[in-house]
């Protein structure tokens, strides 16, 4: 039982080596902007002394190594620096649409990962059957669709068409959980319809893949229902890599929120990061992605950590 | 000759439906100029004029025909993925040959590089890195290439990896023969099977993204046609209840899917799966 111990230690500690990693390249890739970043701010008109107060203003005067751990040790303490383009500190104008946005992924997610599993069990149960091919053909297209076509249809139908929902999303905090559960339905269903197919398609694959081991012959021989060799004696085994496509699917909800909230005009922070780099307020952009990659890194983690609780094979290595 | 038409028999529907759409696309893109009644950019009536003789699929934004813009989009779209993918490939897989054939601390070194770009979300790491060169054509091939490196990287190591342990390429180093011919002549011919399959996934991932970078105004730049740009151009159209704006969407859709159905195909093929 230790080994899981400093199995799991090992993995929590290289994640975090990796999160260091990238907040210094995003840092680095930041210092690499051409020209200076007070001189870009300020236009080619200003003069050379304001120039030189507004560095000293941001501290930029100061070495980078030492900006760097400024920079990390504030990102620590929620403490993000200010926007570029409003001079508002980037943590009020975070903590808002990061609340949104988890919404958005985790409103998706408690709906699409049951669905998936459901639909990829039915599929490995009744493989090779009419409705079997239906969903691989289905699944197929739905996976290379890009989602601001998905997201577009939807607003056709279900908000132009006929009046169902809102082809806005704005939601705020003082809406009631089922307004917001209401004005963030399309973005949702958006995110639903993409994740869903991949799942579901990895589901019946690493079920179809265990159906082909002797034991499960064996319980088939045994007379054993359908039904119950696929779900007592073929689905735990297959549990690992499901569990892992789900956590890669969650941690792509996260990225892929950012063109769908874009569509949406969803208050999140994909908005919130398009929107900077476009107005290339590298603050803003600076401090978006090192969460996005946060969470990207987390999600993976923790796929990683299941896959090794799931196998027992894993947990008891000699 | 007659095994290659036997196996093009043997496709399922959906193979032959994606190898037909590829066909045209590509014979689209290449004849753009003979196909298209207006020019690119030409402005050739009033603003979201509807569908008639004149403007097959009406006006977009600017009073530009929709229809030849479609069509030079294929070229634009298609050629950049096209070219994105290309570069990442050409890169990715002899810095994987060579990382599998040296071994040792040049594996090692390559190896974590690629770990930390595969750590970061694409979309995030191309909206970070466009911020810093800022956005354009080139730097949007340079960033999608260098993050579509790292995939292949790790695909081409690890089946360069299974050659490097043959016997032929431990006569080969006996020979003397250098990392060049190691790399070109002994390990490339071996793996370029598994190389051309994930090329065209990789191309739909590419592809997908590139629409997506334009569609966020980051990627191909206007008053170039686009598909993914089209859409978020005309996306006001869409509120009226008109269908026009998503056909550069479905157009980006139908190719990915014909894609995904030839190379699904291919793949089972060589898998030599039943199921």
């Amino acid at each position: 039982m230790a080994k899981i111990w400093i199995l799991l230690g090992e993995r929590l500690a290289l994640g975090l080596v990796t999160l260091v990693v990238v907040s210094a390249l995003i840092f680095v890739g930041v210092e690499l902007l051409p020209g200076d970043l007070a001189q870009q701010i300020l236009g080619q008109s200003a003069t050379p002394e304001t120039v030189a107060a507004f560095r000293r203003e941001l501290g930029l005067d100061q070495p980078a190594l030492y900006r760097y751990m400024n920079w990390l040790g504030g990102v620590v303490h929620g403490e993000f620096g200010n926007s570029l383009a409003n001079g508002r500190p980037i943590s009020d104008l975070l903590g808002v649409r990061l609340k949104n946005t988890l919404f958005l992924a985790g409103f998706a997610a408690v709906i699409s990962v049951p669905t998936a599993l459901i639909l990829g069990i039915l599929a490995a149960l009744y493989r090779n059957s009419i409705f079997d091919r239906l969903c691989n053909v289905i699944a197929l297209t739905w996976v290379s669709l890009p989602e601001f076509f998905v997201a577009y249809v939807l607003v056709l139908f279900l908000a132009v068409r006929i009046s169902l929902f809102p082809a806005i999303s704005s939601i705020d905090a003082e809406m009631s959980l089922a307004e917001m559960l209401y004005r963030s339905f399309l973005p949702a269903l958006t995110l639903m319809l993409v994740v869903i197919a991949h799942m579901m398609r990895m589901t019946r694959a690493a079920i179809i893949n265990v159906l082909a081991s002797p034991y499960v012959e064996m319980a088939r021989l045994k007379g054993l229902s359908r039904m119950r060799v696929v779900l007592f004696h073929a689905l735990p085994n297959a549990l690992a890599p499901i569990i892992n496509v789900v956590a890669l699917n969650l941690a792509y909800l996260v990225v892929g929120v950012v063109v769908v909230e874009v569509v949406f005009v969803y208050p999140g922070l994909g908005q919130l990061l398009v929107d900077a780099v476009s107005n290339r307020d590298v603050m803003v952009v600076q401090s978006v992605g090192l969460i996005f990659a946060a969470a990207y890194i987390l999600l993976n983690l923790l796929a990683d950590i299941l896959s090794i609780v799931t196998n027992p094979r894993l947990m008891n290595q000699r | 000759m007659k095994d290659f038409l036997q196996t093009f028999k043997s496709a399922p529907p959906t193979a032959w439906f994606g190898m037909v759409v590829i066909a045209v696309i590509a014979l689209t893109a290449v004849f753009a100029p003979l196909i298209a009644p207006y020019g690119e950019t030409q402005i050739v009536g009033g603003q979201y004029e509807p569908w008639s003789d004149a403007f097959l699929l009406g006006t977009d934004n600017l009073g530009r025909d929709m229809f030849s813009r479609l069509v030079y989009g294929t070229r634009n779209t298609v050629g950049l993925a096209l070219l994105a993918t290309a570069i990442a490939f050409g890169a990715g897989s002899v810095l994987g040959i060579v990382a599998a054939v040296m071994g040792g601390f040049v594996d090692r070194f390559l190896s974590r590089i690629i770990d930390v770009i595969m750590a970061i979300p694409s979309l995030i790491l191309a909206l970070m890195l466009l911020t810093i060169v800022g956005a354009s054509v080139a730097s949007m091939i340079f960033v999608i290439a260098l993050i579509y490196v790292a995939p292949v990287f790790r695909l081409a190591r690890a089946s360069a990896q299974s050659v490097v342990a043959m016997d032929y390429i431990e006569a080969a180093r006996l020979r003397g023969e250098g990392l060049g011919w190691l790399v070109v002549k002994e390990v490339l011919p071996n793996i370029a099977s598994t190389l051309v399959a994930e090329f065209g996934l990789r191309f739909c991932f590419v592809f997908l993204f590139i629409a997506a970078l334009s569609f966020l105004g980051l990627g191909i730049q206007p008053p170039t046609a686009d598909w993914g740009s089209m859409l978020k151009e005309n996306a006001t159209l869409i509120s009226f209840g008109d269908i026009t704006p998503l056909l550069p969407a479905a157009a980006i859709a139908l190719l990915t899917v014909s894609v995904n159905f030839v190379v699904d195909w291919m793949l089972h093929r060589s898998s030599g799966l039943k199921d």
